[in-house]
């Protein structure tokens, strides 16, 4: 008879949930509340100029990465004015080692977000704390290109600016978040 | 009527049909998977039936093999930490713990006591979720619809909770080796202490919903019986064991990290069938409740990472050891070796779920089919970690 | 123009309505068992396609139309497209003596409970052929214990009819109805209470609605007997299982529930409100309770079921002859 009983139990605990509210969360009209915490994708920490990554150029970050996602392209040395040239060449016969006018921040910051597996170690192990995560959950594209970032421009069309537009998606991608 | 007798399908792989050798007259052999909609995993069982009995079955594995240890061999250690949260998705905390403690040991890396306790709070939190899974995903193979619904809403609060200090929901690599990742701020202590009483509340509605039940208990009592003379000859551990009355628990036999400090109850069950390994994972629930509450009192501040923790480049120093942890699923064991080079030499890694599965063989003949189910279900599988 | 019977008439009328009910039964029935599981699984369900998602299951049945037809290699053609058809043909018949209302059934017949429970045996043989003519193993295994189960759970829903019938001394429908009272102590399921119990379980075991939904066991077989339709032989399926619970209930309505009386509404609202509060049951039922292994399921009836109706028949027997001489 107890037995009997057990199911009067089951369908009481139902009949309490069935007058219970929702806990559904009706995407996309709401949104959850939790993503502050969550990995997204990378960003690159602008330095005190906007626009301008922290980003020296090291490349520990990309030694790091298990998956091999990242590719950190240096910029070249300027070519210099004739007055700098001659100033470095007088700068090498007295035996001084000319400074390295070379800006630190890269040229480009590929990123293959299809590879990464937001382990963290880049930022981790970033000396300067260069790169940063994104709350973005929100990423969606139509095809594998717009997962290949150029984090430099992504940083450059954040703070506004005018650059070289490289793949057009990631923009839009973006600005969803 | 030859149009009639499609005998295409009796054809079949390499494995049907080395199985129908051996079968017997007017038997069926059957394929479980590994498409199933049993949420295990790709897994599959070809079974030769004798009407509803199976007179033998035999898992077949390797669909998800995705080569973890070769992996290994080509990664640093710091880098193949992200690997260990992918390898079972259910516990993926467990495995990083017995990765980076094998790596630990060899480094002689001596952890600071407050990354030890976090250690202990994730992992039992992730214990919990397991087992929040296990139960509707098994419920669900038996046909009751709603208990996975609730359990996965419990389970949201566990992963929004360890989102915090992770960032991920599901496949963590928050152990570094000297550490944890990051620091539990106090948002996050505040959740967890506020999830505790709740899901203390929770567990006697299972108890009410599930567990009482008559028709699941007439479907999970007297199936499936393990004796422990099987368990020890197959290696099986975690609840398949200790339901069948073996009193192993990893954190008690060879005691890691701050377990000796905790008090808890290891549940055992001598019950031996598909009830008792369903009441022992309830028990572990509430236990790892428990011992969240201990360890959140006795956490002494500090820093989470060790001074001078290694780089991704660090080399691991040469040398082989073991280092296991006790998983939801069983006892979860890495062994590495290393030559002192860049990359680890070699990683075993071992799965539970391996040693579990093995047992089907043996426990499922003679059993109805949808016993089998019943019997994988209560087995607790999670075919990722077993063919890794 | 007076050559047509006014009893053909009214069969023809109550043809029609019945067919249009049926399939609206079927758009609903989906839609309030999609929205109830969500419910109780604390999860809105439909809520998309129209208002609250009521028009989704006109989507899907207009999805199932346009699904493409096919047959699998080796399927023999003729039983194959017969078991669909099989199993919904029966049910516009099941229908006919039903007393929705004071004098409004379709077919005033003295044995409509004789009628009921001789069509809905058809089912069975449907669901025999849908998994033979299949050609494949699961569909074969589904339908042996689809036939197993309906073919045993027909004897105590026979029984526990038969015990009603009993105390009322007719198999009419509307008769039963009719000597029931407004009131719920003038209903049946006081005298009966037993036979209730008894076909309510029977009912579920023989619609093969869960607990005892075996057949279909998404979890085991893959779909069962059903396994290889899909398009509008499965929707025809979908829709006699909805229909064939409709039946049981509204029999259950008729003979132990009072029918259509009640006070204050006129009598097919009561009707409908009793049948959907059954329905509702029913469906509550399904998303409560883990399903029952086939031979448990068929062990609670040839052990329990079967003797209990046996015992509560004869003790009925027993009183009636007791009243007749009192």
């Amino acid at each position: 008879m107890s037995d009997l009983w057990s199911l009067m139990v089951g369908l009481r605990v139902t009949k309490t949930y069935f007058l219970d509210p929702q806990v559904t969360v009706r995407y996309p009209w709401k949104a959850v509340s939790n993503i502050a915490s969550y990995k997204g994708h990378l960003e690159l920490v602008s330095a005190k100029a906007p626009g301008k990554p922290k980003c020296i150029s090291c490349g520990m970050c990309a030694l790091a990465c298990p998956s091999n996602c990242l590719t950190v392209v240096k910029r070249k040395a300027p070519k210099p004015t004739p007055e700098q040239a001659q100033a470095e060449a007088e700068a090498k016969a007295r035996g001084e080692r000319p400074k390295d006018k070379t800006p630190k921040d890269p040229e480009q910051f590929l990123y293959d977000y299809t590879l990464c597996s937001l382990c963290g170690t880049c930022m981790e192990n970033c000396p300067v704390g260069a790169l940063a995560f994104t709350g973005s959950t929100y990423l969606a594209g139509y095809s594998r290109e717009d997962f290949h970032f150029d984090l430099v421009q992504v940083l450059k069309n954040q703070a506004g600016l005018e650059g070289v537009d490289e793949s057009a998606a990631p923009e839009a991608a973006e600005s969803e978040a | 009527m030859t149009s009639y007798q499609n005998t295409d399908h009796l054809a079949g792989d390499f494995y049907t049909q080395n199985f129908a050798k051996t079968a017997g007259e007017g038997n069926l052999i059957l394929n479980l998977g590994p498409q199933h909609p049993s949420t295990h995993g790709v897994l599959r069982v070809v079974v030769e039936l004798d009407g509803e009995y199976i007179m033998r079955a035999e898992p077949v594995l390797g669909y998800l093999h995705r080569m973890h240890e070769k992996m290994a061999e080509v990664k640093t250690a710091a880098q193949f930490i992200p690997n260990m949260g992918r390898v079972d998705y259910g516990h993926a905390l467990g495995w990083n713990w017995a990765f980076v403690g094998a790596a630990e040991k060899l480094g002689g890396i001596e952890v600071p006591e407050r990354a030890e306790y976090i250690r202990v709070i994730t992992c039992e939190l992730n214990r919990i979720a397991s087992h929040l899974l296990w139960w509707g995903a098994y419920l669900l193979d038996l046909g009751a619809f709603t208990p996975i619904m609730y359990a996965f809403d419990d389970r949201e609060k566990v992963l929004d909770i360890l989102q915090i200090p992770t960032g991920s929901r599901l496949t963590y690599s928050y152990y570094r080796i000297g550490g944890v990742a990051q620091d539990l701020n106090a948002d996050c202590i505040r959740r967890i202490q506020e999830f505790i009483p709740w899901f203390r509340s929770r567990l006697p509605m299972y108890k009410d919903l599930v567990s009482d039940n008559i028709i699941l208990r007439k479907r999970i009592e007297g199936i499936g019986a393990i004796e422990q003379d099987t368990c020890r000859r197959y290696g099986a551990t975690g609840p398949v064991a200790r339901g069948s009355g073996i009193d192993y628990d990893v954190r008690r036999a060879q005691p890691y990290s701050v377990y000796p400090k905790l008090d808890f109850v290891v549940p055992t069950s001598e019950l031996k069938d598909a009830r008792g390994r369903y009441d022992v994972r309830m028990i572990e629930m509430e236990q790892s409740l428990r011992i969240i509450e201990q360890a959140l009192d006795l956490m002494p501040e500090g820093e989470v990472l060790v001074k001078g923790a290694p780089k991704p480049s660090w080399k691991v120093p040469a040398g082989e050891t073991y280092f296991a942890v006790e998983g939801a699923r069983g006892k979860i064991g890495a062994y590495v070796v290393s030559d002192g080079g860049k990359n680890i030499y070699r990683t075993k890694l071992r799965a539970p779920g391996f040693c579990n599965l093995s047992l089907f063989a043996e426990v499922s003949q003679g059993t109805i089919l949808a016993d089998a189910v019943a019997i994988l279900g209560s087995l607790d599988l999670i075919i990722p970690e077993i063919d890794r | 123009m007076n050559a047509i019977p006014a009893e053909l008439l009214r069969i023809i009328i109550g043809l029609v309505a019945i067919a249009v009910s049926v399939g609206l039964i079927g758009l609903v029935m989906v839609w309030v068992e999609r929205k109830v599981a969500g419910h109780i699984q604390r999860r809105p369900g439909p809520y998309e396609v129209g208002p609250n998602g009521l028009i989704q299951p006109l989507c899907d049945a207009l999805k199932l139309v346009g699904k493409q037809l096919f047959m699998p290699k080796g399927a023999d053609p003729i039983l194959f497209w017969l078991a669909p058809v099989l199993a919904f043909l029966p049910v516009l018949l099941l229908f006919l003596p039903l007393p929705v209302g004071d004098g409004l059934q379709t077919l005033d017949v003295n044995l409509g409970l004789l009628l009921i429970l001789a069509f809905s045996g058809l089912a069975v043989l449907s669901v025999l052929l849908a998994g033979w003519a299949s050609n494949n193993k699961y569909g074969l295994l589904g339908a042996a214990r689809g036939v197993a189960q309906a073919v045993a759970y027909e004897i105590p829903l026979l029984l526990s009819v038969l015990a009603v019938s009993f105390v009322a001394g007719s198999l009419d429908l509307a008769h039963v109805v009719k000597l029931q009272g407004t009131w719920p102590w003038n209903w049946n399921i006081m005298t009966q209470p037993l036979a209730f119990l008894i076909y309510i379980v029977s009912a579920l075991g023989e619609t093969n609605r869960a607990p005892f939904d075996l057949p279909e066991a998404e979890s085991e077989l893959t779909a069962g007997f059903h396994t290889e339709y899909s398009g509008m032989g499965f929707g025809m399926f979908f829709l006699a299982e909805y229909a064939n619970m409709v039946v049981v209930c509204s029999v259950a309505t008729a003979l132990f529930l009072g029918g259509w009386h009640g006070p204050v509404l006129p009598g097919p609202v009561w009707f409908v409100l009793k049948v959907s509060a059954l329905m509702l049951l029913m469906v509550f039922v399904r998303w409560t309770y883990p399903r029952v292994r086939f031979d448990q399921l068929l062990v609670i009836n040839w052990k329990w079921l079967l003797p209990l109706a046996v015992a509560n028949l004869l003790l009925t027997a027993f009183f009636v002859k007791l009243a007749q001489f009192a």
